[in-house]
């Protein structure tokens, strides 16, 4: 295995392309199949990347290596990995994933983290013929680029279905008399955060619910004081944040200072994080968030044990389990297809039917999967899918929200 | 009460921008180091703070009382082995050794990163440290963030009183305004300097140490802190410690007031417009340069 930690990102990154010559040792081997990928170890996303990706394609390519590697016909062939630092800069990705195309003939590319970067090298993956597995990616745009990009396969699928999931777990609790119609909502102004606030805003109204504050903030913003302030003196039944993993801390933790503690709270991106509950303790009980996955599933738990013992941490409860599972998919795919020619792999994936960590995984027409949590909660220290509510393992909302602690 | 809630919001916030930027005064206004790894040295001091109060259970108020001279020490060192040839080299040429520290920070920007990558990964950090309601006139605001508001002031007027008011301070002045001239008068123009940056290090350490209280960081965070620092710096004019209070807070009053009256979504708008009109308006910045 091949693995460039990009300790020293922008330094001597041409060098180490010299150094990365395969170093094939063991004659009476079968030759590896190449598997490469780019991923953000630098900048912005690399908080994300960090959680939700990395320790997933590290621990899948040391365990199938570890089992001998994947069947291929009548071989078992390990894992050769060649990796890259796209420093959370879509023309680094494209040139990366440029070079594991033609420079280094890698036989599989694994997607960076992150929407961007996602439809970033979406193009150049699928003029290249590459199967993409597009896990942290949920755009609206898979309507237009499912059509054309056939080598892509969306795991968690559209931002407008997170926002309507959402609408209709909370018109469900109107329905039964637990809130009043009241909504604040607040996001950010980043492509994941707009596409979730537009068709949040959509439904709310669609659903006869009266939006008392609306407001967007701009990325990076640290001081949530006025945004909580104004959603307190709005005085909602529910407060809706589509943020992300530091404004979802920093805004939960402003709520709680200033005592605002509405019967339904949700933040997006990072509620799901084990870093939230180390976080705020006793208080993230009753906090919904995006994702959330099936907590008591043997598998899954058992994918928790590996996690922690391989990374020394938990995983992300909601796209963490999915990244893994997307490289089951691969790995099945390859041994159901018996070769690895990329063409025969793609249309295998589209297949379905593959048993993984996740739970079974099948794909629409559009090749988005099937299945994806869109609400979760803290219940008794564990982040339990709540909706949609017809997906294995749905726990009930617990209502309402109890109050902060001191 | 709507009012009060957003100026002592905005002087709060205010105060953690001119607390992050209080360092770059000494570091660029008097150093002359334009020093573009002073957020990832920020970033650093966070780090230290989050481990030695899970693991230690150290609060990060007395962690301050170890970080700062640990901090000064490590940028004395930084100045003495890597600022020093530049120094040497570009012979009294402000506009040369500018350049030259760009790019030697540019890198060590890039080493202290990846220090930080291999030791603690890229996941987000935060610690819960006197996140408790205070009232303040009838508002509502968090503890630790007047802690920081209070630090900045303690560490602002102390600074300022170190400047103006000892033999040490006035040597540090001179050679803000004029290293040529500092050196007829028998400054040792070097070891000042070294000493500006170094304090000015011990200033970042303080205020990573501080924010990391109510702030999520990375390893990768820095350069987020970096430009912030850089514009409430040449706001108040490089090297003018006043004009860095003055240009923090205001800063962070525009940015709550626009937030509370206007629109949250124009935060940045707000702070960027304020910045190119001071700048159109008074070019040297709102003190003007190093305060004699």
């Amino acid at each position: 295995m091949i693995s460039r930690r990009s300790a020293l990102a922008g330094l001597g990154a041409a060098g180490a392309v010299a150094t990365l010559a395969p170093t094939r040792t063991v004659r009476a081997q079968p030759a590896p199949i190449r598997i490469g990928w780019a991923v953000s170890r630098t900048g912005p996303f690399a908080g994300g990347a960090a959680t939700t990706v990395i320790p997933n394609y590290e621990m899948w390519a040391r365990e199938v290596n570890e089992q001998g590697g994947i069947r291929v016909g009548n071989a078992r062939r390990p894992i050769q990995v060649v990796e890259y630092d796209d420093r959370s800069n879509s023309e680094e990705a494209v040139r990366a994933v440029e070079r594991l195309i033609s420079q280094d003939r890698v036989d599989f590319i694994l997607p960076p983290w992150g929407t961007g970067l996602n439809l970033a090298v979406g193009a150049l993956l699928n003029r290249a013929g590459h199967l993409h597995l597009a896990v942290n990616s949920v755009t609206n745009r898979v309507d237009d680029l499912g059509r054309r990009w056939t080598n892509a396969f969306w795991f968690l699928g559209r931002s407008s279905s997170g926002a309507e999931a959402l609408v209709a777990q909370l018109a469900a609790m109107r329905q039964a008399g637990q809130i009043t119609p009241r909504v604040a909502m607040a996001a950010v102004s980043d492509q994941f955060g707009v596409e979730l606030a537009n068709a949040g805003r959509a439904a709310f109204r669609a659903a006869g619910f009266d939006l008392v504050m609306d407001r967007n903030y701009p990325l990076g913003t640290t001081d949530f004081a006025p945004i909580v302030n104004e959603a307190a003196r709005a005085n909602p039944d529910a407060f809706v944040a589509f943020s992300y993993p530091p404004d979802t801390i920093a805004i939960t933790d402003q709520a709680r200072v200033l005592g605002f503690n509405p019967k339904v709270f949700y933040t997006a991106v990072g509620t799901a994080f084990p870093l939230f509950r180390d976080r705020f303790g006793a208080n993230a009980e009753g906090v919904m968030g995006i994702g959330g996955w099936h907590a008591d599933s043997p598998a899954l738990r058992d994918y928790m044990r590996r996690h922690m013992a391989f990374a020394n941490r938990e995983p992300d409860r909601w796209a963490s389990s999915v990244t893994y599972s997307s490289l089951e998919v691969l790995a099945q795919a390859i041994e159901r297809a018996g070769t690895i020619d990329r063409a025969a792999v793609i249309a295998e994936v589209a297949k379905g039917g593959f048993d993984t960590i996740a739970g079974r995984t099948e794909f629409a027409e559009d090749r988005v999967r099937r299945g994806t949590w869109w609400v979760g909660q803290w219940q008794g220290g564990e982040f339990h899918g709540i909706a949609p509510a017809n997906l294995p393992g749905a726990r009930a909302a617990a209502f309402p929200k109890p109050a902060w602690r001191g | 009460m709507l009012v009060l809630d957003a100026v002592l919001s905005g002087l709060v916030l205010g105060g953690m921008y001119a607390l992050v930027a209080l360092g770059l005064v000494l570091q660029f206004g008097v150093a002359r180091i334009m020093n573009l790894s002073y957020g990832e040295f920020l970033v650093a001091a966070a780090f230290g703070a989050f481990f030695t109060f899970s693991l230690g259970a150290i609060s990060p108020i007395l962690a301050l009382a170890f970080a700062m001279p640990l901090a000064f020490a490590a940028n004395w060192l930084v100045y003495r082995v890597l600022m020093t040839p530049l120094v040497a080299r570009s012979r009294g040429n402000a506009a040369a050794l500018e350049a030259d520290s760009i790019l030697a920070t540019f890198g060590l920007l890039f080493v202290v990163q990846g220090v930080m990558l291999a030791f603690f990964g890229g996941q987000y950090f935060s610690y819960s440290y006197l996140s408790e309601p205070v009232r303040v006139l009838g508002s509502v605001q968090s503890l630790n963030k007047l802690v920081a508001l209070g630090f900045a002031a303690v560490i602002g007027g102390g600074l300022y009183l170190l400047l103006t008011r000892t033999r040490q301070g006035t040597a540090v002045r001179a050679v803000a305004v004029s290293p040529g001239a500092a050196r007829l008068v028998g400054i040792d123009v070097l070891a000042t300097s070294a000493f500006a940056f170094a304090l000015g290090g011990a200033l970042v350490a303080a205020g990573g140490v501080l924010v990391s209280m109510f702030l999520t960081f990375s390893a990768t965070a820095g350069v987020t802190f970096t430009m912030k620092a850089l514009i409430v710096v040449i706001m108040g004019g490089t090297g003018n410690l006043l004009g860095c209070l003055v240009a923090g807070l205001m800063l962070g009053l525009a940015e709550s007031l626009v937030a509370t009256f206007v629109d949250p979504g124009l935060t940045i708008a707000a702070n960027f417009a304020l910045f190119l009109a001071i700048l159109l308006w008074r070019p040297q910045g709102l003190f003007g340069r190093a305060a004699r």
